[in-house]
């Protein structure tokens, strides 16, 4: 019994919270990752293109609301999801097009790149906290558990108990169905193998008459797109304040370059490796330990390897040892 | 015209918006933006060391200029009574068990051979009962000093000798752990280096936060000594009353601009002393190799020259110049508050004075600094009365009109955002190019 | 009978002084033609003048009759040319077939046929086609970037050294790939740093210096000429 209760504790606190914000940023990462392999530059403006993509699904979400629209249970922002992604692709496809585009005639040094993205984010950032404003938001509506801790105990009549919320049905079922979809354009389609060839060889693919214009713009759409959905479900999950995604750029940019900078398996993969390193490293194993070991052995304090508020610092930890001992990344992203 | 005096009417241009705003606002405001932009010189002088001298990306500002802010906490403010008996002496024994334990197993790591189970087994090992044990002698110490006063310490206190001290001490706890981090990271590409700096600023901050012993966290240390009399002290001293109604000034609004005055002119001594040692370093035979390095790694190791070091020596150095900026700012401020240091505030609009001034270039380091900071600060009233002109058409009391004056103080970014953007494109080199 | 390739009088560099120096190629229908000569004579330069890769001063470059000399590379690619680097000339991190279908990515027909025909060129790609380009060795690699160039189904391939760097008997047997695909029709022009091997193979050769014609040639009249083999094939 007791090694049921710590099996159902480590799953609530640690499983399921793991999956979940590793789901989210592997999205986030995705959308970093893919910019970084064929345009050859960290955007540090990704994280704020993910506030930009929440911040219009919500005022999306806001005017279906006020429309008695709703999902039932899910929630309606999912609804308004397609309004947001075509208005941060709008407005990422226009940045483009007047800050980057005159970049790529030129040779210029990745750093360069940075650093206008830095530029960008300034600006993004700026948009979202004039049009929305810096306060949290709240904007998840319809059931908020698919079953609650009760409704658990009920069944299993254990003592420790696990919930199942919406928000997190919801990310990881997405996630898979996107990471899906991105997995089959790249390695079935043509024009997925076609970016692929430019990521590989960009010569090589202007000699086989890929266009790269066109490769850019669907870089920029793609990673537009997973911006807003990662910013989204993060969203849903726990709310939205412009500051916070602001800070989630450095744990996707870590996820990212563990999984191998450029590789998108990778950013997956890294997802995952940062999210559950950020929860499992903070979290208080008293609970469970509590219940594995007996009565002489039981922990004295909160047997957290490191206390919550250290939670930042560790996907940095993690990104830091990596790029140290292994530079490419799990799944060899790009070197040069 | 030439490019010195070219120069010469851009520092002109600078001071001459700084004293439009003492007249058009005050001149308490002026010169709260002339102490911050001193500073943020310094700052940007920083950064545009290792940028400009060696092409090295230090984005981790943030995290040296809170180490000399600990400086000043450490050397100056008075030691809380009985702290060091209760748990002092401990935590610093465990911290030097933990750094005894990473050199351990540093060490093992470059001994043992290379692949199979026995050096991950052993670095295992080492790490797990070291962490342990480490814990095991760090936690109860914390707890007995945190549990000192802790509604006003519950912290270690400092040494309490002079403030001006703690500035040179901040530059060496910065190039300490600048050095730390250089020897570490500095084999890394550029843009992993950034990330990797950044990181590194991210977590000195958190460590900052939540160590209350070392510094109180984010419960802020408020009462920093001053290198500078108290406004209420000048008030109260009957000749500095009688000199300022002499000259037809307010003694109470003087007080607050002389004391200004004077943080100001020790900035200044600051500036100029570290401005002349980069210029006479930039020039000397060590400057020229410096150079030539940047210019063209290969060649320079092909001819002999230990790359490795002086990257490592320049990047220590741009650190003790964030940590003297750091030590001065918390002195300014008169408190250390770790919650305060925002990414946004800090590193990027420190790089967006180099990019502005002019990299490579220490003056134009310089001049980006005190403009960025002006605009910085100016954006805001600018932006107020802006967003007024331009809503003195809606309906009074119309949430619509409300929402857009409440969010002109957001307009910061945006403005730095696109300066950066249109510098970068129409004039990279800067407003002063660097050689 | 006008050539069905020819870059004539061409001069011009890459943007400082000029590199090629009025020399002009022509290779016939079918034909395999070599660029030989000494380093840094302009051989790869003149090459990159027919497909294109830089501007000419003066000179022209006629394909099929047909003046080519304002399109860029691209468009030459779509008139029928196709150009194998010398470096970096697959996509590493794709599959063989993948680098093939890379090569046919400006095809909109159904190009299975021509796909078998390449296999049937160079059968060992048929037994790696599942496998990463960059694992294969120096030589398949070649026959991978050789076999790219031709999904397209040019009517003239560009090679710029195939050989370099890779052995003797890998060497020969490129050559007789090549061979194999001049037969089918395909006209080959192709510079060579191994002259005298590539001067076996070659129905017309060229020798340039310092960007100019020194002798024009069938291959087995260059071979026979004393001056040729002193200076450039060891005697």
């Amino acid at each position: 019994m007791g090694f049921l209760d710590a099996l159902v504790a480590f799953a609530n606190y640690v499983l399921l919270p793991g999956i979940t914000y590793g789901s989210q940023l592997a999205l986030g990462a995705l959308g970093a990752t893919l910019v970084y392999g064929i345009l050859r530059f960290s955007n540090f403006a990704h994280g704020d293109t993910m506030a930009f993509g929440t911040m219009a699904t919500i005022l999306a979400t806001w005017g279906l609301q006020a429309m008695g629209v709703g999902l039932g249970p899910l929630p309606t922002a999912l609804l308004a999801l397609p309004a947001g992604i075509l208005a941060t692709v709008l407005f990422v496809l226009a940045t483009d097009r007047l800050v980057y585009r005159t970049y790529r005639t030129r040779k210029v040094n990745s750093l360069t790149l940075v650093m206008v993205s830095l530029g960008v984010m300034f600006v993004m950032n700026g948009l979202v906290r004039i049009v929305i404003g810096v306060d949290d938001r709240q904007f998840a509506d319809g059931a908020r558990f698919v079953f609650t801790a009760a409704q658990f105990r009920a069944w299993t009549g254990l003592t420790e108990s696990l919930a199942l919320r919406t928000t997190q049905v919801v990310t990881v079922a997405l996630t898979v169905l996107v990471v899906g979809w991105l997995h089959w354009f790249l390695q079935r389609t043509r024009t997925g193998k076609s970016m692929r060839a430019f990521s590989d060889n960009e010569n090589l693919a202007l000699l086989s008459g890929i266009d790269p214009e066109r490769v850019v713009a669907i870089v920029w759409v793609l990673s537009a797109a997973l911006a807003t959905l990662a910013g989204v479900l993060y969203g849903l999950d726990k709310s939205f304040r412009p500051f916070t995604y602001f800070q989630l750029l450095l744990p996707v940019f870590a996820a990212a370059v563990v999984g191998g900078f450029g590789n998108p398996l990778g950013a997956v993969a890294g997802g995952f490796v940062i999210a559950f390193s950020e929860v499992f490293v903070t979290y208080s194993f008293k609970k469970v330990l509590g219940y594995l070991l007996p009565a002489a052995w039981q922990p004295e304090g909160l047997a957290q390897l490191l206390t919550t508020d250290y939670k930042v610092a560790v996907s940095f930890t993690v990104l830091v040892l990596v790029l140290l001992f292994r530079p490419t990344g799990i799944f060899r992203g790009k070197s040069a | 015209m030439s490019a010195a005096t070219r120069n010469v009417l851009l520092f002109a241009a600078v001071a001459g918006l700084i004293v439009l705003t003492g007249f058009t606002q005050s001149w308490n405001a002026a010169l709260a933006i002339v102490n911050m932009g001193l500073i943020s010189a310094v700052m940007a002088l920083g950064v545009n060391i290792s940028w400009g001298y060696a092409g090295l990306y230090n984005i981790g500002t943030m995290g040296f200029v809170a180490l000399g802010g600990l400086a000043t906490v450490l050397v100056a403010t008075p030691p809380t009574e009985g702290a060091w008996r209760a748990g002092g002496f401990r935590i610093v024994a465990a911290l030097v068990f933990g750094a005894l334990v990473v050199a351990a197993a540093a060490s093992l790591y470059r001994r043992l051979p290379k692949g199979g189970w026995r050096r991950s087994a052993a670095l295992a090992a080492v790490l797990v009962v070291g962490f342990y044990v480490y814990r095991l002698v760090l936690d109860p110490a914390v707890a007995a000093v945190e549990a000192i006063n802790p509604a006003l310490q519950g912290n270690l206190g400092g040494l309490g000798l002079p403030v001006l001290l703690s500035w040179p001490v901040g530059g060496l706890l910065a190039a300490g752990a600048g050095w730390l981090i250089g020897k570490t990271a500095l084999g890394l590409r550029s843009d992993y280096l950034a990330i990797a700096t950044l990181g590194i600023a991210e977590i000195v901050i958190a460590v900052l936060k939540n160590e209350d012993w070392l510094d109180r966290g984010v419960k802020n240390i408020v009462d920093i000594p001053r290198p500078v009399p108290y406004e209420i002290d000048l008030q109260s001293s009957p000749a500095f009353v009688s000199f300022m109604s002499g000259i037809g000034a307010d003694p109470g609004a003087a007080s607050a601009i002389v004391v200004k005055l004077l943080y100001a002119g020790l900035f200044l001594a600051v500036l100029l002393s570290l401005l002349w040692l980069c210029e006479a370093a930039l020039n000397s035979p060590w400057g020229r190799m410096m150079r030539a390095i940047r210019d063209n790694e290969t060649a320079a190791a092909a001819m002999g020259k230990d790359v490795t070091s002086r990257h490592l020596q320049v990047f220590v150095l741009g650190c003790a110049v964030l940590g003297i900026a750091g030590a001065m700012m918390a002195t300014l401020e008169g408190q250390l508050t770790p919650g305060a240091f925002q990414p946004l505030r800090f590193t990027f609009l420190v790089w967006v004075m180099v990019v502005v001034g002019g990299s490579g270039n220490n003056f134009g380091a310089v001049l980006g600094g005190v403009l960025v900071w002006y605009l910085w600060v100016q954006v805001e009233p600018w932006g107020n009365a802006l967003m007024a002109l331009a809503t003195s058409g809606m309906a009074d009391g119309s949430p619509l009109r409300q929402h857009l004056l409440d969010s002109a103080a957001q307009m910061r970014p945006l403005v730095m955002g696109v300066i950066l953007i249109l510098m970068l494109r129409f004039r990279p080199q800067g407003l002063i190019p660097g050689k | 009978m006008t050539p069905f390739l020819i870059g004539e009088a061409m001069t011009g560099g890459y943007g400082g002084a000029d590199i090629l120096n009025g020399c002009t190629i022509a290779v016939e229908k079918g034909e395999i033609a070599v660029i030989v000569g000494p380093n840094g004579a302009g051989k790869s330069t003149a090459m990159k003048a027919v497909f294109g890769m830089l501007k000419l001063r003066e000179g022209s470059v006629r394909l099929g009759g047909e003046d080519i000399g304002r399109l860029q590379p691209q468009q030459r690619v779509a008139k029928g040319m196709a150009f194998v680097p010398q470096t970096e000339n697959v996509f590493t991190s794709m599959t063989v077939e993948e680098n093939l279908e890379m090569g046919a990515f400006l095809r909109r027909d159904d190009f299975r046929a021509t796909m078998e025909q390449v296999y049937a060129l160079f059968p060992v790609l048929k037994d790696k086609r599942r496998q990463a380009a960059g694992e294969l060795s120096g030589g398949q690699r070649q026959q991978v970037a050789v076999g790219r160039a031709l999904m397209t189904e040019p009517s003239v391939l560009l090679l710029d050294e195939p050989t370099a760097g890779v052995s003797p008997i890998v060497m020969d047997e490129l050559f007789d790939r090549i061979i194999d695909v001049a037969r089918t029709g395909v006209t080959v022009l192709m510079v060579e740093q191994n002259a005298r091997q590539a001067l076996e193979i070659a129905d017309r050769g060229y020798v340039l210096v310092q960007g100019a014609n020194r002798f024009t040639g069938s291959g087995a009249e260059l071979l026979a000429n004393p001056e040729v083999r002193a200076t450039f094939l060891g005697g």
